[in-house]
């Protein structure tokens, strides 16, 4: 039957099948075609609102110095030297270098962590489970500045201030959206698996590294990008934690805002702000490389989990 | 999601089928539960519960950064949140921002979705388009707009020139302020666009071709079905951008209060940044606790109001 059907789809589909819908919505059908092309205009007139900013950025990274704030797309000279000045001017590879490291910390570690606890919520029953995943919700609902100042002093506390363990190390703790996440995808396994791994003696430890953690691949591919863009894109924790240290001690947001107030005019600065572009470039061009290679797991994962970084 | 949905029900209601007895927990699975969830005991203590407990102490406290030392100082934190004009301003900014920024980034994400949805299998490249903006990161959109927003050559004002509309001073004219901070979220608003394209695809189509059939409208179908059955999205991302909103630091903070030496406008004081400028410039940690457990009341009566406000008009697939 189903094979059937198929079939007859598949043999009328090149001319436009379905005649006796046809006779019933012949005016929506045209009225649909007018909307459907008003949509299409209405979506390349949002395309270039939404791309012209970029473009922008490019551009503006190879103007000249009197030439930047002025509202030309394209450049009078292309001054391809900028990008060279400013890999002098400003230490932008260490930036780099810090921002991808701490990252890349920040991520593992959370993505690790959450898992194990979300395991543990997920595939195992003992006393006070749903108070305690109750407790992991609610800390998702708790503001960021009220926890801010002691975990400052605690990290102080420790010696630990000046250092990258402050951007990245509570992370080992797991993160409740991503404990939420990955429970839910392992709720979503069979538990045949895990049962039948236990009858052929595997532990608790190797249900987890051997069953849970290999099937969950898609769910931490989308918690490593998502928090990997989340510690890219963190200034204010850098602004706590390494704004007393170098320049070259800086995380790339940190030392794109210190390079907005070196070359903006009203600071008193040189108003060579075509280098903060090329700054700029440089920081969101790892992001968009990121979003090449994941798009898919990005927008999916806003969808169905509804973070939005 | 539906098992957490049933859980939170359950949660909520109390179970309608308690077992008289409790239920006798395996030893060793309740170890090894235990065990795996360790981490997140142990951080949930420090960097949770530890931290709010002593975030309460700090905000009847002052502290001397010199010397370690915190000295109660009973409620006087709390008398200068209110005598502090500062505190009235950044919380009026922050407000005014809310109410003009959260309505305006779900009409327009709403807008956008609609656009998509209609497109069918086309979208993706309009989908992946409109989500670069979200991909950028902060720093890099603000100093892009610093100089889009720009009042004399700034590629917005040239745009409302061609419509024979002389732009404002958008960086410079304090009324303008919040509605440029508000035009770089609109930029952003992909993320709220993504949730709400995925709560249009669940729509059951058949719903609008008998609407079709009784002869509804466009607008018709859109108040009556699309609305009604993407409520719980609508719903979600209102509560979200709320929060978000109120939290707002990075924008005002790159563009107005970066550089400490000149004068900002009192208008791009958001309660964030003065928030954070009391904790780590002025290191008022007490005074800047207080005023964290404030923004925390206020958060909560929001979303509170939001909830008991929200809930009767969202419709949830499965509710009878």
């Amino acid at each position: 039957m189903s094979v059937n059907t198929t079939a007859m789809q598949t043999a009328a589909a090149p001319e436009d099948p379905q005649p006796e819908r046809q006779i019933i919505r012949e005016k929506p059908r045209l009225s649909t075609r007018i909307g459907k092309g008003t949509s299409w205009v209405l979506l390349l007139i949002f395309t270039a609102a939404f791309m012209y900013p970029l473009i922008w950025l490019i551009s503006a990274s190879l103007k000249g110095r009197g030439q930047v704030f002025d509202n030309t797309l394209i450049p009078e000279t292309f001054n391809w030297r900028n990008y060279i000045t400013v890999w002098d001017e400003l230490p932008l590879f260490s930036w780099l270098f810090n921002s991808v490291s701490i990252a890349v910390l920040a991520s593992v570690a959370v993505a690790l962590s959450s898992s194990l606890v979300a395991f543990g919520f997920a595939n195992f029953r003992f006393p006070a489970r749903r108070i305690l995943f109750g407790l992991v919700l609610a800390t998702m609902m708790l503001p960021g500045a009220v926890t801010m100042i002691p975990i400052y002093l605690i990290w102080k506390e420790i010696g630990l201030l000046g250092t990258w363990a402050p951007l990245w190390a509570y992370n080992l703790f797991g993160s409740a959206f991503y404990i939420f996440l990955q429970r839910q995808f392992f709720l979503g396994l069979p538990r045949e698996l895990f049962e039948a791994a236990r009858i052929d003696g595997a532990s608790y430890w190797g249900l987890f590294t051997k069953i849970a953690m290999p099937l969950s691949i898609p769910s931490v591919v989308i918690v490593l990008l998502f928090e990997f863009q989340a510690s890219w894109n963190n200034l204010q924790q850098a602004l706590i934690y390494l704004n007393a240290g170098g320049v070259e001690d800086f995380t790339a947001p940190l030392g794109i805002a210190y390079a907005m107030t070196k070359y903006s005019p009203t600071a008193g600065g040189q108003g060579d702000y075509q280098y903060v572009m090329v700054a700029s470039l440089m920081v969101t061009l790892p992001m968009l490389v990121l979003f090449a290679f994941g798009q898919r797991y990005f927008i999916e994962g806003v969808a169905t989990t509804g973070r939005k970084g | 999601m539906t098992q957490t949905t049933a859980d939170a029900a359950r949660a909520a209601k109390g179970p309608p089928t308690k077992p008289l007895k409790p239920r006798k927990y395996n030893r060793r699975e309740a170890i090894a539960g235990y065990l795996f969830i360790s981490p997140w005991i142990i951080g949930f203590c420090i960097f949770t519960a530890g931290a709010m407990i002593w975030s309460l102490v700090l905000s009847f406290s002052r502290y001397n950064l010199a010397t370690n030392v915190q000295s109660p100082v009973g409620l006087a934190n709390f008398e200068s949140l209110f005598s502090d004009p500062r505190v009235a301003t950044s919380l009026g900014n922050t407000l005014f921002f809310a109410l003009l920024s959260v309505p305006l980034e779900i009409a327009f994400a709403l807008f956008l979705a609609t656009l998509l949805n209609r497109l069918g299998r086309g979208a993706g490249f309009f989908r992946t388009v409109y989500y670069l903006p979200k991909m950028t990161p902060m720093v890099a959109t603000a100093a892009i707009f610093f100089l889009l927003l720009n009042g004399n050559t700034g590629a917005i004002n040239e745009f409302l020139r061609f419509f024979g509309i002389s732009g404002p001073q958008w960086l410079v004219d304090p009324d303008w302020i919040k509605p440029s901070i508000v035009l770089m979220s609109l930029w952003a608003v992909s993320g709220t666009m993504v949730i709400f394209l995925a709560a249009l695809k669940n729509v059951p189509r058949e719903l609008y071709e008998v609407a079709s059939l009784d002869g509804a409208g466009a607008v018709r179908k859109f108040t009556t079905i699309t609305l009604p059955m993407i409520s719980s999205a609508m719903f979600f991302n209102v509560i979200v951008l709320s929060i978000a909103a109120f939290q707002t630091f990075d924008q005002a903070y790159l563009l107005f209060w970066r550089d400490q030496s000149n004068a900002s406008p009192e208008s791009s004081l958001f309660y964030a940044v003065y928030l954070f400028q009391q904790a780590f410039r002025q290191f008022n940690f007490g005074f800047a606790a207080a005023m964290a457990w404030l923004m925390f009341v206020i958060i909560m009566c929001v979303t509170f109001i939001q909830m008991k406000f929200g809930n009767r008009f969202v419709y949830y697939e499965g509710d009878k």
